[in-house]
């Protein structure tokens, strides 16, 4: 088997409390020993409400912000001790994009100036031939050279995604981390940015981290999801498995949740709230919330099993 | 029987630094008690601008009114004085948002903001003003109303201690105090998680049922909108293209623009149906498109399309569509 291009072994991190001006916030372990790999040229889903951790998870596989613990394997490099000289040249090789593309951007470069620097500061290219490489930078995004010269302002929510992707290839990563990337914009223009993803994939072979709370997104983009609650994964397999024929409890009412267009309904709702972080409940922290919970799943945290088919699951009554 | 509201060739503009922005285009619509109705387009079509009208909350000037009228009930809610106004804000026609974290004050306990606004209703409907006690048992009637458990320690706790979904169900609940004929809700499940929205999609159309509001929902969501709304309106830069029974808009869109909203959702079911995008972007509105305005990005557009604007005919019982081309 080859080596996974990037691999997740017990990772944690826990926020600390503090004081704000009306309320405190309490200690939360926002990711909790997480495992998961992600192979080349393949996209991985990862789900659930929000607060379950799937920021914090996109900026730790990132090393964007510390760890609690684990480890964090990148192409076959343990990655979670090197210091940020030495990350920098991997920094090309991950990178990340956000649900606003508006904030993501520097209101003061155009299209152009914005795909350059990243070029610029790393010495890829100068002159004509960087102006070469960020104009087909641009078209590959679905940007013609009309857009060159402008800047945000000027440009529409979908056309600063595309500009934020095409910012995030230039130096020709393996590895888009995507939090979120089409939530901020309209269904038309989130079918399109959705085309620009998949063409990516299949000319670069990237490799996708695919956040979203849109499980029909999901569903499009990745060939395999994660379905997370409160920092931990509850299921995990092929998209078609987890999203179509889902086993856990949760999965289950987050995918009955979902409004279809069909219904003349208002969709099935699962009795509860997602649970507070900084108080998780005992157990299978979805205890509150499942149908099915007996004794035993308030007494202990089942384990996440792995099953015949790489299928993971983490709950004893449905496996 | 007789329309609720009702909006007749209703134009707004907002006067803005870069010129006229003609942002309603000669909306019309009608509810009747009772009907629910669903709006949804794209960001910048004006559904909200078009809510606000209901309850005069568009700021003027830059708003202004270039024509129509909006019958709530006998009145004209666009020539009615502030004074009046506030008689119907609230009490008639009732208004969520999509954050309801901005619609609380975050020092107050949620009690005394439901006392607040229940007496201030009172004055507002020309009563006596209730002793607070009276008003914070109201305000706990209303809690339960919307199933919100323990009623009593709710009021007492302050907005950062609630969920986002909480906090929609206290606001739904203030909306209730006034006892309204039309609740207006503005992506009321937009900030919230799927499973939280499903519950308060849930009470929204427990509480249509019981009391018999009519409902105008605002959406970019059609899934939404098709679960709570037995019609629904299309807009389009300011203009409703299509509306027509939610089903059978959803089953067969008659207007190139809905065609084409319904083609790019997601499918979760039929993950196969790929999503298409509607090349193109959202035209300005301060120099919008001559004749239909989705005319740039329409590929049946004909040389009448980008000189004559197009009139919302009824093309099927029921079923309206303002386009040149359109067949039933
Ligand atoms: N105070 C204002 N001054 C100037 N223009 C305004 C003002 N409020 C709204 N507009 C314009 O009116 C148009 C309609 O805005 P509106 O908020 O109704 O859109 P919407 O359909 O609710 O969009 P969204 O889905 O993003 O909420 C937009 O072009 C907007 O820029
Ligand atoms: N910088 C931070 N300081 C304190 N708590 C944080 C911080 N970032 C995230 N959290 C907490 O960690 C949990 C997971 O957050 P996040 O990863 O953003 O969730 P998601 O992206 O799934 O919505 C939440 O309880 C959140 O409040
Ligand atoms: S372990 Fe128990 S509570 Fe958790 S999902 Fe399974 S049945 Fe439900
Ligand atoms: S009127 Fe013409 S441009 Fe407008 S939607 Fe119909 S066919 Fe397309
Ligand atoms: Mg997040
Ligand atoms: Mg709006």
């Amino acid at each position: 088997m080859t080596e996974p291009l990037l691999r997740a072994e017990g990772l944690s991190r826990s926020f600390e409390g503090r004081r704000r001006l009306f309320h405190e916030t309490p200690r939360v372990r926002a990711v909790a020993e997480l495992n998961l790999t992600l192979d080349r040229g393949t996209a991985l889903g990862i789900v659930g409400e929000s607060g379950c951790g799937k920021s914090t998870l996109a900026r730790l596989l990132l090393r964007l912000i510390p760890l609690s613990d684990g480890r964090i394997i990148f192409d076959g490099r343990d990655i979670t001790a090197l210091d940020e000289s030495a990350m920098r040249p991997l920094r090309r090789r991950m990178q990340l994009i956000h649900q606003n593309p508006s904030a993501a951007l520097d209101p003061r470069l155009s299209a152009e100036d914005a795909v350059a620097e990243p070029l610029r500061i790393h010495g890829v290219a100068s002159g004509q031939a960087l102006r070469d490489r960020v104009a087909a930078l641009l078209a590959e995004v679905g940007l013609p050279s009309a857009f060159l010269h402008r800047f945000p302002h000027e440009l529409s929510g979908g056309q600063k995604q595309r500009v934020c992707i095409a910012r995030a290839l230039a130096l020709e990563p393996d590895l888009l981390v995507l939090d979120e990337p089409t939530s901020a914009l309209d269904v038309s223009v989130q079918a399109q940015i959705l085309d620009v993803l998949d063409a990516l994939r299949a000319r670069r072979g990237l490799a996708y981290l695919f956040i979203s709370h849109n499980l029909a997104v999901v569903r499009q983009v990745c060939e395999r999801v994660a379905v997370m609650y409160l920092g931990r994964i509850v299921e995990e397999g092929s998209a078609a498995e987890v999203l179509g024929t889902p086993r856990h409890p949760y999965t289950r009412a987050l995918l009955e949740s979902v409004p279809r267009l069909g219904a003349n309904q208002a969709p099935p709702a699962a009795p509860g709230e997602p649970p507070n972080p900084a108080s998780p409940p005992s157990g299978c922290a979805f205890h509150p919330r499942c149908a099915l919970a007996v004794a035993a799943c308030r007494a202990a945290m089942p384990p996440l099993v792995t099953l015949g088919d790489g299928h993971r699951l983490r709950c004893p009554r449905v496996g | 029987m007789s329309a609720l509201l009702e909006i007749r060739d209703y134009r707004l503009a907002f006067d803005t630094f870069d010129g006229t922005a003609q942002v309603l285009d000669g909306i019309d619509l009608t509810l009747s008690a009772g009907e629910t109705l669903g709006i949804v387009g794209e960001t910048g079509c004006g559904k909200s601008v078009l809510a606000r009208s209901l309850l005069q909350l568009n700021p003027m000037p830059p708003a202004r009114v270039v024509s129509g009228q909006i019958h709530f009930r006998d009145e004209d809610i666009l020539r009615l004085p502030e004074r009046a106004m506030r008689r119907l804000r609230g009490r008639a026609i009732a208004m969520i948002f999509q954050d309801p974290a901005s619609y609380l004050n975050p020092l107050l306990a949620i009690g005394t903001q439901m006392e607040d606004a229940i007496r201030g209703q009172d004055i507002a409907a020309s009563l006596r003003k209730r002793p607070r006690a009276a008003a914070r048992a109201r305000a706990a009637e209303l809690l339960a109303a919307v199933g919100l458990p323990e009623p009593a320690r709710l009021l007492d706790s302050h907005p950062h201690m609630l969920s986002g979904g909480m906090r929609q169900r206290v606001l739904i609940a203030m909306a209730l105090a006034g006892d309204p004929a039309l609740l207006v809700a503005d992506e009321p499940t937009t900030a919230l998680d799927v499973t939280v929205q499903a519950q308060v999609l849930a009470l929204i159309a427990r509480l249509v049922a019981e009391r018999g509001l009519a409902l105008m929902l605002i959406s970019h969501d059609l899934g939404v909108v098709a679960a709570s709304c037995a019609r629904v309106a299309v807009m389009y830069a300011g203009t409703v293209v299509e509306e027509a029974p939610t089903g059978e808009l959803l089953a067969r869109p008659l207007h190139p623009y809905a065609r084409g909203l319904i083609a790019a959702v997601p499918d979760l079911d039929h993950p196969e149906r790929r999503p298409q995008g509607i090349a193109g972007s959202i035209p300005g509105l301060i120099a919008p498109p001559s004749g239909c305005r989705f005319h740039p990005r329409c590929s049946a557009a004909t040389d009448r399309c980008r000189r004559e604007k197009p009139l919302r005919r009824e093309l099927l019982p029921g079923r309206s569509v303002a386009c040149h081309h359109a067949t039933p």
